[in-house]
C-alpha cells in the first residue's frame, strides 16, 4: 500500500503544471524491467511472479526467469497486475472534442461515398480527452470517421505524441462502411400531439437501403477494375483509396447490428473476398456460427447497452461476448459511450466476464483481439517478445472499478506521464478546499 | 361548383330523399307536396331494445316518429302497410364518437412542437377575444360547421347506424358535439340536438402553439383551465372578455366526453375529472383489457372502438425477431377488449371510430362475439347506453312511441352472419340497403308460354340473379338469365335438338312475372311465371374453426410481466449468513442475517430465526439496502414540458407509465426506488415523482408513499437553448444572466401571490373581497417557499450554481439538491453553507461545453467537504449498474467502500427525505433489500434477489424461467401470425417494435438500435 501511495504522491507532485506541459516521452534508450509481478499476457495466459524486459521500445524478454540487462531501470511490480496497453478499437478521439459544439467536430464529411477521407490528418494530439484515456490504461485507439455510407479510412494511433504523424501507428488500416438500416420505421412517431410527423412521406427504408448497398457494390466492382490497371486513364481518388481492400492490406469495417445487415456484410466477403470486420454486432450472437465460418471478426461497439427488444434476455448485451467466444468468433469489445468518451473500456470487458466470459478472454477482447481486428496484432496487443512494449501496470484487476488504478504505462517502451486535466483540476480544488492528498 | 353539377346535385337530393314535411320558412319552388310518412310495419318481430322482443307485432310511424309498437296491432287508417312477415325490426345504432359531417383542419407540418429545430411559438395564433392557449377550443361548436355528407352517411347506415354524435376532433378542449341523424336531409332537420356534449383530449391537435409540448403539460393546462373558468365566473376585470372560458363554463352542464384512447390515459383523464367533480364518458383506445380492473374503478362509461390490429407478415425470421411479443399478443387479444368491458360490468358504448374502414364494423363486431362479447351487450352498447349517457334516450335508442323512427329492417337477428339489413329508416325515411333481397326470389317458378300452338309449361329453377335453368319435358337447360328485381330476361334453347331458341323478357311483380317472348321461328307470344317453392337451401358447410386458447394478459402487459395471480407476494424472508452492508453504525457485518417480515426489515444480526420464513442462503453473498436512483427518467409518458421557461404546474406524477420494461431491468441491477425527474428543458421544470419499482403495479401503486414532493429546476445550456442554431431561440432566457432573472421573477411573483392569498384569507367574508385566481404554477413555487416541496436542480458550472444559491438566499428558498453538479467540487464549501445535497455522475464529462471541467474526483471532493453525495444515473441503462458507478468513487478519490455504497443507497434516501423508510438495513425500515452474488462494488457482482416491501420482484433463477416462457410465447404467436397469413387474411408489413426513451435532453445514451430518444422524435 505504501508504494501505491508513494506513486500517487509522485503523480500529484507532477500535477503542478497544466496538461500543456505534460510532454510526450522521448524514445526509449537502454532497458526497463518490470519485475516480480503478475503478467496478463493478453492471449489468455497469465504469468505469476514474472518479469518483462523492455529494450529499444520492444519487449525483449518475458517470463519467470528473465535475465535483467545491466543498467536497466527497474520497476517493481510486486503486488500489481501488468497488462498489455488497452486498445480502443473504434473512437472519435481527437476528431471530436465537445460533441455539442460543431466547431470542435471533425468527424463527419459531406456525402455518402467518402473512401478517400482519412481520419489521421485531423487527429488532434492535444485533445484533452487523450490523457484521461491513458489514465484508464488505454494506450492505442483506432480513429474512425463517421457519416455517409462509406465514411473513409481509420488509422490506429498511439496516445503519446506531439502530432498526428508521430501518433500514427497503422495508417489507413481500414475503410468504414455504414450499413443502411434495412429495417422499417413507422411513419413518424408522432411525438407529442402528432402534427408534422404524420405528414412524412412513406419511404420504404428497406428498399432504399438495399438500393444504397447496390450502389456501393457497383462502386467496388468499378474500383476493382480500376485498380487492376497499372495506369488508369483518369485519376479517381475514391477508387484508388480502396485499393488496399482488394489486396487485403486494408479491412472493411462494416457497421452493422441486425442480422440482415450482417448478412449483407457477409456478401461482401463472398463477392470481393474482403477482410470484413463487423462493428456494432448487437445481434451477432444470432449468427455466431455463420460469422465464424466466414472468419469475420466482430467489434462489439457498446457492451453497456440495453437489450434490443423488451423480449430479449435482460442481460443479452452482457452475454453476447461469451456466446461469440463459444462459437469461436474473434471479437473485440469497444466503449463508445459519449459521456465518458471510452475511458470505461476495461469495465465493459469486466461485464463480459461477469456474464460468462473467462476473465483472460475478456481481457483479450480489449488487447490482443482488438489488435487483430485492427490488423496490428503483429506489433501489439500482448506482452510477447518482439512486440512493441505497450504495457500498463495497475494496482489491481483492471476490469474492476475499485481496483483499476493505473500507476504506470509504457508506449513503445516509453514511460509516459499519466497526468491529465482531471487530475490537475482535482489537485487545484483540493488545494483550494484544503483537502489533504490522499484522503 | 359548376352550375350544371349543382343542379344535378339538387335534383339528386330531391329525387333520392322524400322529405316528409316542408320547412315552413323555406319557400317552395313548385307545388306543395306535403306528406306524413305514415306507415305500418306489420307481422314483424320487433326488437324494441336489447331485452324486449315482440313477435308478430306492428309498428306505426308518422312524421318521422314512432306512433306505436304493439303486439298484433292494426293498420291505422291512412297508413301504408308494409308487410314484414318473417322480418325483424331493430332500433338503429347510435355512435357517439363520430366526426361525421365535420372536417379536421390540418396543422402545418412541423408546427406546434418544441425542439431545437424550430422556433417555439409562445403565444396563440388564434385571433379574437379568446383564451391564451390555442389548444383550448371550448368555443368550437360542431353544429355550426356540421354539413350533411351523404356518402359518409350511407356507409354508416349500411352498418346499421341511424344517429351519431359528431364533434371536431381537434384540440385539448374541443367544444361541443352535436347529435345528428344520418338522414339525407337539410341540416336544419338532421341536427337532433345542437349542443349535445362537450369534448376533451390530451392531444393539442392543430394547435401550432408550443405549450403544451408534453402529456403532463396537457393535463396541467386542463386543470388550470378548470380553475380559470371557475374564477372567470366572478367576472374579473383584469381578464376582460374571454370567449374561451365563457364557452367552457357554458358547456359544463353537457355530457363530458374525454378521448383517453389508451388504458393509462383513460385513468389520467378520470383523475382530472375526479379533481373537478366531472365524471367523463371516456373514449377508449383498444388496450383496456390489459387493465380492466382499473377501468372499472373509474366508474366511467366507456366508448369502445373495435380497431384490432392486423397480423404482421413475420415469415422472415429476421423480421419476426424485431417484433415484440407485446405487439403480437395485442394483435391476438385486442378482439377481447369489448368482452372485457362486458365481463367487468363496465357500461360501454361501441363506436366505429378508429376502424380502418367503417364497412368492417359488422365483421369486427362478430370478431368480438367470437371473443366473448354477447349480442345483448352489443345491442345495449349500440342503442340504449349511448342514448342514455347523452340524455337522449327519449329520442333514440329503442323502438318506443315518441322516439325518432330510426330503425332497421333485417332478415333475421341483426348480428347473425347471414342476416341482411334490407332497409335503414332514418327519421321516418327509408334508406335501402339491400332492398332487392327483401324477398328472396330464388326458388322454382312455373312458367307458361302462351305460344300460338297452345300453352307450353316449364319449370324455372332460379338460382341467382344471373343463373337459372329451365326444366322442360325432356331436358334441363341452363339459360342466360338476368334478374334485377324489376325486370327479368331469359335466353334459352329449351330443346337441345332443333336449335330452337327462346327469348323471353318480362316485368317482375312480386311473385309473378309476365312478359313477351319470341322464338327462333319468329313467333311472338306472352308468357307468365309464378313462384312455386323455395329452392333447395345449401347447408353452410363452413364450420367454425375451433379457437385455440389465447395468450394470457400479464401485468404489466410487457415481457416479464406477471400473469393474473402469479405476481410475487409479500413473504417473510430470512437471509442467512451473508456479508451485510448495514449502512448504519454497525457497518459491514460478516456472517449475519437479515429478516424481512410484513414488508419491513424485522431485524439485522446474527443467528436470527423465523420458522415460517423463506430462507435464502447468503453464504458467500452480500446483502445491501436497495439502490435508490436520485435522477431517473424511466416509467413516464413524458418528461419535458419545454413550452415555457417556468412550468412548475406540470407533474411527472400525472403521467407515470407503469409498463416500462426498464422497471424490471433496473430491478435486476438492484434498484428499488427511482426519483423520476422532469427534464432540463427549462429553468423551472415540473414536479417530480418518486416511485418504488413494484413491477406490475399501476401508476398509483408505483408511487412512493409518504415522500414529500420535489421539483426539478435547471440551469445552463439546456435552459438557454444552446443547441438551437444562433438566433433561433426566442424563448427567454438566452443567457445565464437571463436564467437568474427568470428565477428572481418567478419567486417575486410567487411571493406576491402568497401575500395575495394571505390577505384574502384574512379578509374573507368582508365586502368586496374576492379570491385571487388560483395559479398552479405559483402554487408549486409557494410550496417551495413554505419548505413543503424540495428542489433538485440540474446544474453544471460554478457561476450558475453560486448564482442560483445567491438568488435562493435573497428570495428565501433553498436548493435541496444540485443534480449533475459536475463542478460541485469547485463550490462544495458554498453548497455546504447553503445546505444543499449533491447528486452527481461518477465519471461523465466532455459531452458538452459546460462539462469541460467535470472530473471523476468530484464526488469524492464533495464528500470530503461534508456534503451528502449521491451518484445518479440519468440513464435507463446505467441505472442498472449504479453499484458499479459507486465503485468508481473508490477509485477516483479513495472514498471507502462503505461510503461509496451509501452514495447509491442511504445518501439519495436522505436527499429525498425518505431515509426514515429506506436506504439502510435497520429494523423498521422498508424491506427493500438486495442479495448480491459478490461484493456489490465489484463489477463481478450480480443481483440475485431484489426485494421491495418484502416482495421478491427480481429473482435471477425465476428470470430464466420467465425468459423461457417468453420464448415459447413468441414461438406460438409467430406461428399463429403466419397461420393467419396462410389463411389468406390480410397482413401488414412487419414493423419492428421501437421504444421511445425519455431523457433529460442532456446527453447521449446507449439503448440499442430500436430505441428512439424522445428528443429526436419529430414533433
Amino acid at each position: 500500500m505504501k508504494k501505491i501511495l508513494l506513486n500517487f504522491l509522485l503523480l500529484s507532485a507532477l500535477a503542478a503544471t497544466a496538461q500543456e506541459t505534460v510532454y510526450p516521452t522521448p524514445k526509449q534508450t537502454g532497458s526497463t524491467v518490470i519485475t516480480n509481478t503478475t503478467i496478463h499476457v493478453g492471449n489468455g495466459t497469465v504469468i505469476q511472479n514474472g518479469s518483462i524486459v523492455i529494450t529499444d521500445g520492444k519487449i525483449a524478454a518475458v517470463g519467470k526467469d528473465v535475465k535483467i540487462p545491466a543498467g536497466a531501470t527497474v520497476v517493481d511490480g510486486q503486488g500489481k497486475q501488468v497488462y498489455p496497453g488497452l486498445i480502443l478499437p473504434v473512437a472519435n478521439l481527437g476528431l471530436v472534442e465537445t460533441p455539442s459544439v460543431r466547431a470542435t467536430s471533425d468527424v463527419q464529411e459531406l456525402g455518402e461515398l467518402n473512401p478517400s477521407i482519412r481520419s489521421i490528418v485531423a487527429y488532434n494530439t492535444d485533445s484533452k480527452i487523450i490523457n484521461t484515456l491513458r489514465s484508464s490504461g488505454i494506450l492505442l485507439a483506432n480513429i474512425v470517421p463517421e457519416g455517409g455510407i462509406i465514411s473513409g479510412s481509420s488509422s490506429v494511433v498511439q496516445l503519446d505524441a506531439w502530432n498526428w504523424e508521430d501518433a500514427a501507428y497503422k495508417t489507413d488500416g481500414g475503410i468504414h462502411f455504414r450499413m443502411p438500416a434495412l429495417i422499417a420505421r413507422p411513419r413518424g412517431f408522432g411525438g407529442f400531439g402528432g402534427g408534422g410527423a404524420a405528414q412524412q412521406p412513406a419511404v420504404d427504408v428497406v428498399k432504399q437501403g438495399l438500393e444504397q448497398v447496390d450502389r456501393m457494390k457497383s462502386f467496388f466492382r468499378e474500383a476493382q477494375a480500376y485498380n487492376s490497371v497499372a495506369t488508369p486513364e483518369e485519376t479517381n481518388l475514391k477508387f484508388a483509396a480502396v485499393k488496399g481492400l482488394f489486396e487485403k492490406k486494408q479491412k472493411l469495417y462494416v457497421h452493422a447490428n441486425t442480422v440482415k445487415q450482417m448478412l449483407v456484410a457477409l456478401d461482401f466477403v463472398k463477392e470481393f473476398n474482403f477482410d470484413v470486420v463487423i462493428v456494432g454486432g448487437s445481434d451477432s450472437w444470432q449468427i455466431a456460427d455463420l460469422l465464424k465460418q466466414n472468419n469475420v471478426m466482430v467489434i462489439l461497439n457498446q457492451m453497456h447497452s440495453l437489450p434490443t427488444l423488451g423480449d430479449d434476455d435482460i442481460d443479452q448485451p452482457f452475454k453476447t461476448p461469451a456466446m461469440l467466444q463459444k462459437a469461436g468468433v474473434v471479437f473485440a469489445i469497444n466503449d463508445e459511450d459519449g459521456q465518458t468518451r471510452g475511458r470505461n473500456l476495461a469495465y465493459n470487458a469486466g461485464t463480459a466476464a461477469t456474464y460468462g466470459l473467462d476473465k483472460e478472454a475478456a481481457l483479450q477482447a480489449i488487447t490482443l483481439n482488438a489488435a487483430k481486428t485492427l490488423g496490428v496484432a503483429d506489433k501489439t496487443g500482448s506482452i510477447e517478445v518482439g512486440k512493441d512494449a505497450n504495457i500498463i501496470i495497475s494496482t489491481g484487476d483492471i476490469m474492476d472499478m475499485k481496483t483499476s488504478t493505473v500507476t504506470d504505462a509504457f508506449i513503445q517502451g516509453r514511460k509516459i506521464n499519466l497526468d491529465d486535466k482531471q487530475k490537475q483540476l482535482n489537485e487545484r480544488y483540493k488545494h483550494k478546499l484544503g483537502i489533504k492528498s490522499p484522503f | 361548383m359548376r352550375k350544371k353539377e349543382c343542379l344535378a346535385l339538387v335534383l339528386g337530393v330531391m329525387l333520392s330523399c322524400s322529405r316528409l314535411w316542408a320547412q315552413p320558412t323555406f319557400p317552395e319552388n313548385g307545388i306543395a307536396d306535403p306528406r306524413h310518412g305514415h306507415y305500418a310495419f306489420t307481422n314483424a318481430t320487433i326488437v324494441k331494445d336489447a331485452s324486449t322482443t315482440l313477435s308478430n307485432a306492428t309498428m306505426v310511424i308518422k312524421d318521422g316518429k314512432i306512433i306505436s309498437v304493439t303486439a298484433g296491432g292494426k293498420v291505422p287508417a291512412g297508413a301504408v302497410e308494409i308487410n314484414c312477415t318473417g322480418k325483424y325490426l331493430y332500433p338503429s345504432f347510435v355512435d357517439i364518437y363520430a366526426d361525421y359531417g365535420t372536417s379536421l383542419p390540418q396543422r402545418p407540418p412541423g408546427a406546434g412542437g418544441f425542439n431545437f429545430a424550430q422556433q417555439p411559438q409562445l403565444a396563440t395564433a388564434t385571433k379574437g377575444a379568446y383564451g391564451w392557449n390555442q389548444a383550448i377550443k371550448s368555443d368550437a361548436d360542431a353544429f355550426r360547421v356540421f354539413a350533411v355528407d351523404d356518402a359518409k352517411a350511407k356507409t354508416l347506415r349500411e352498418s346499421g347506424f341511424g344517429t351519431v354524435l359528431s364533434h371536431v376532433r381537434d384540440g385539448i378542449a374541443r367544444g361541443t358535439g352535436t347529435l345528428v341523424s344520418l338522414a339525407n336531409d337539410k341540416e336544419n332537420m338532421v341536427i337532433l340536438k345542437d349542443r349535445a356534449s362537450a369534448h376533451y383530449s390530451f392531444n393539442k391537435g392543430t394547435s401550432s402553439q408550443s405549450y403544451p409540448s408534453s402529456l403532463m403539460g396537457s393535463i396541467a393546462l386542463l386543470r388550470q383551465t378548470y380553475l380559470d373558468a371557475q374564477w372567470y365566473k366572478t367576472k374579473p376585470a383584469q381578464e376582460g372578455l374571454n370567449l374561451t372560458l365563457q364557452a367552457w363554463n357554458d358547456e359544463q352542464g353537457l355530457p363530458q366526453i374525454f378521448e383517453g384512447g389508451d388504458k393509462w390515459n383513460n385513468l389520467r383523464a378520470d383523475k382530472i375529472g375526479d379533481e373537478f367533480g366531472v365524471q367523463y364518458i371516456i373514449k377508449a383506445g383498444g388496450n383496456e383489457y390489459q387493465r380492466i380492473k382499473e377501468m372499472a374503478a373509474t366508474k366511467a362509461t366507456f366508448i369502445v372502438p373495435m380497431n384490432y390490429p392486423q397480423a404482421m407478415d413475420v415469415e422472415d425470421p429476421n423480421d419476426a425477431r424485431l417484433v415484440s411479443v407485446t405487439d403480437m399478443k395485442h394483435w391476438e387479444l385486442a378482439p377481447t377488449n369489448p368482452a372485457a368491458f362486458e365481463k367487468a360490468g363496465i357500461p360501454f358504448c361501441l363506436t366505429t371510430a378508429d376502424l380502418r374502414d367503417v364497412k368492417s364494423f359488422m365483421t369486427s363486431l362478430r370478431t368480438a362475439f367470437n371473443h366473448g362479447l354477447t349480442e345483448t351487450a352489443a345491442m345495449n352498447a349500440l342503442t340504449k347506453t349511448p342514448a342514455t349517457v347523452l340524455g337522449v334516450y327519449d329520442q333514440v335508442g329503442s323502438l318506443d312511441a315518441g322516439k325518432w323512427a330510426n330503425f332497421l329492417i333485417t332478415s333475421g337477428p341483426v348480428f347473425a352472419a347471414n342476416t341482411t339489413i334490407f332497409q335503414n329508416w332514418v327519421q321516418g325515411t327509408k334508406y335501402s340497403i339491400k332492398d332487392d333481397s327483401w324477398k328472396d326470389p330464388k326458388g322454382t317458378y312455373k312458367v307458361v308460354l302462351n305460344t300460338p300452338t297452345g300453352p307450353v309449361n316449364y319449370t324455372l329453377d332460379f338460382k341467382s340473379n344471373t343463373a337459372a335453368s329451365l326444366i322442360g319435358s325432356k331436358d334441363t337447360v341452363t339459360s342466360k338469365f338476368y334478374y334485377d328485381g324489376r325486370q327479368v330476361r331469359i335466353n334459352v334453347a329449351p330443346e337441345r335438338r332443333g336449335g330452337q331458341n327462346l327469348n323471353l323478357s318480362g316485368i317482375v311483380n312480386d311473385n309473378s312475372w309476365s312478359g313477351f317472348g319470341t322464338d327462333s321461328a319468329g313467333n311472338s307470344f306472352t308468357w307468365t311465371a309464378v313462384y312455386d317453392q323455395p329452392g333447395v337451401q345449401k347447408v353452410d358447410s363452413a364450420r367454425k374453426r375451433p379457437t385455440a386458447p389465447l395468450g394470457k394478459v400479464t401485468f404489466p402487459f410487457e415481457p416479464y410481466g406477471w400473469e393474473e395471480g402469479a405476481a410475487p407476494k409479500q413473504e417473510t424472508i430470512l437471509i442467512r449468513n451473508a456479508t451485510v452492508w448495514t449502512n448504519e453504525k454497525e457497518g459491514v457485518l460478516q456472517g449475519a442475517d437479515v429478516l424481512i417480515r410484513g414488508g419491513k426489515i424485522a431485524s439485522v444480526g446474527k443467528g436470527l430465526s423465523d420458522a415460517g420464513a423463506r430462507v435464502i442462503d447468503g453464504t458467500g453473498k452480500h446483502v445491501t439496502a436497495g439502490i435508490i436512483d436520485e435522477h431517473s427518467h424511466i416509467a413516464a409518458a413524458s418528461i419535458n414540458e419545454g413550452g415555457q421557461s417556468v412550468t412548475s404546474e406540470v407533474r411527472i406524477a400525472d403521467n407515470i407509465a407503469p409498463d416500462d420494461i426498464n422497471i424490471y431491468r433496473q430491478l435486476s441491477g438492484g434498484v428499488t426506488s427511482s426519483h423520476i425527474l422532469h427534464g432540463s428543458a427549462n429553468v423551472i421544470g415540473g414536479q417530480t415523482q418518486m416511485i418504488k419499482l413494484r413491477w406490475g403495479a399501476n401508476a398509483e401503486d408505483l408511487k412512493f408513499q409518504n415522500w414529500p414532493g420535489q421539483i426539478k429546476f435547471a440551469l445552463g445550456e439546456n435552459v438557454k437553448r444552446s443547441p438551437a442554431q444562433a438566433g433561433q431561440n426566442n424563448r427567454y432566457p438566452d443567457t445565464r444572466m437571463g436564467v437568474e432573472q427568470v428565477l428572481v421573477d418567478a419567486f417575486s411573483r410567487a411571493k406576491d401571490y402568497k401575500r395575495g392569498w394571505a390577505e384574502y384569507e384574512a379578509n374573507k367574508g368582508k365586502k368586496g373581497t374576492v379570491a385571487p385566481r388560483r395559479d398552479l404554477e405559483l402554487d408549486a413555487l409557494v410550496e417551495i417557499l413554505d419548505n413543503k416541496r424540495f428542489i433538485t436542480c440540474h446544474s453544471y458550472v460554478q457561476s450558475e450554481i453560486n448564482g442560483a444559491m445567491e438568488v435562493a438566499n435573497r428570495m428565501g428558498y433553498k436548493y435541496n439538491t444540485f443534480t449533475h453538479i459536475l463542478e460541485g467540487y469547485k463550490v462544495a464549501d458554498k453548497m455546504k453553507a447553503h445546505g444543499a445535497n449533491a447528486s452527481t455522475f461518477s465519471d461523465w464529462w466532455a459531452y458538452k461545453m459546460e462539462v469541460q471541467d467535470a472530473i471523476p474526483y468530484n464526488a469524492a471532493i464533495m464528500h470530503k467537504v461534508g456534503l451528502n453525495v449521491a451518484i445518479n444515473s440519468d440513464d435507463a441503462e446505467m441505472a442498472r449498474r449504479l453499484n458499479q458507478e459507486a465503485a468508481k468513487i473508490v477509485k477516483y478519490g479513495g472514498v471507502s467502500e462503505e461510503e461509496a455504497l451509501k452514495m447509491v443507497t442511504l445518501n439519495p434516501a436522505k436527499m429525498l427525505h425518505v431515509d426514515q423508510y429506506v436506504g439502510s438495513l435497520k429494523a423498521g425500515k422498508d424491506g427493500d433489500v438486495v442479495v448480491w452474488s459478490d461484493n456489490p462494488l465489484s463489477i463481478y457482482a450480480k443481483s440475485l434477489y431484489t426485494i421491495v416491501d418484502g416482495i421478491v420482484y427480481f429473482d435471477r433463477a425465476k428470470d430464466e424461467q420467465l425468459q423461457k416462457q417468453l420464448d415459447a410465447e413468441r414461438l406460438r404467436l409467430v406461428k399463429k401470425m403466419n397461420g393467419e397469413k396462410r389463411s389468406g387474411a390480410p397482413v401488414t408489413p412487419p414493423m419492428p417494435t421501437y421504444s421511445i426513451m425519455h431523457t433529460c435532453s442532456d446527453h447521449l445514451h446507449s439503448h440499442g438500435f430500436l430505441t428512439i430518444d424522445a428528443d429526436h422524435v419529430q414533433q
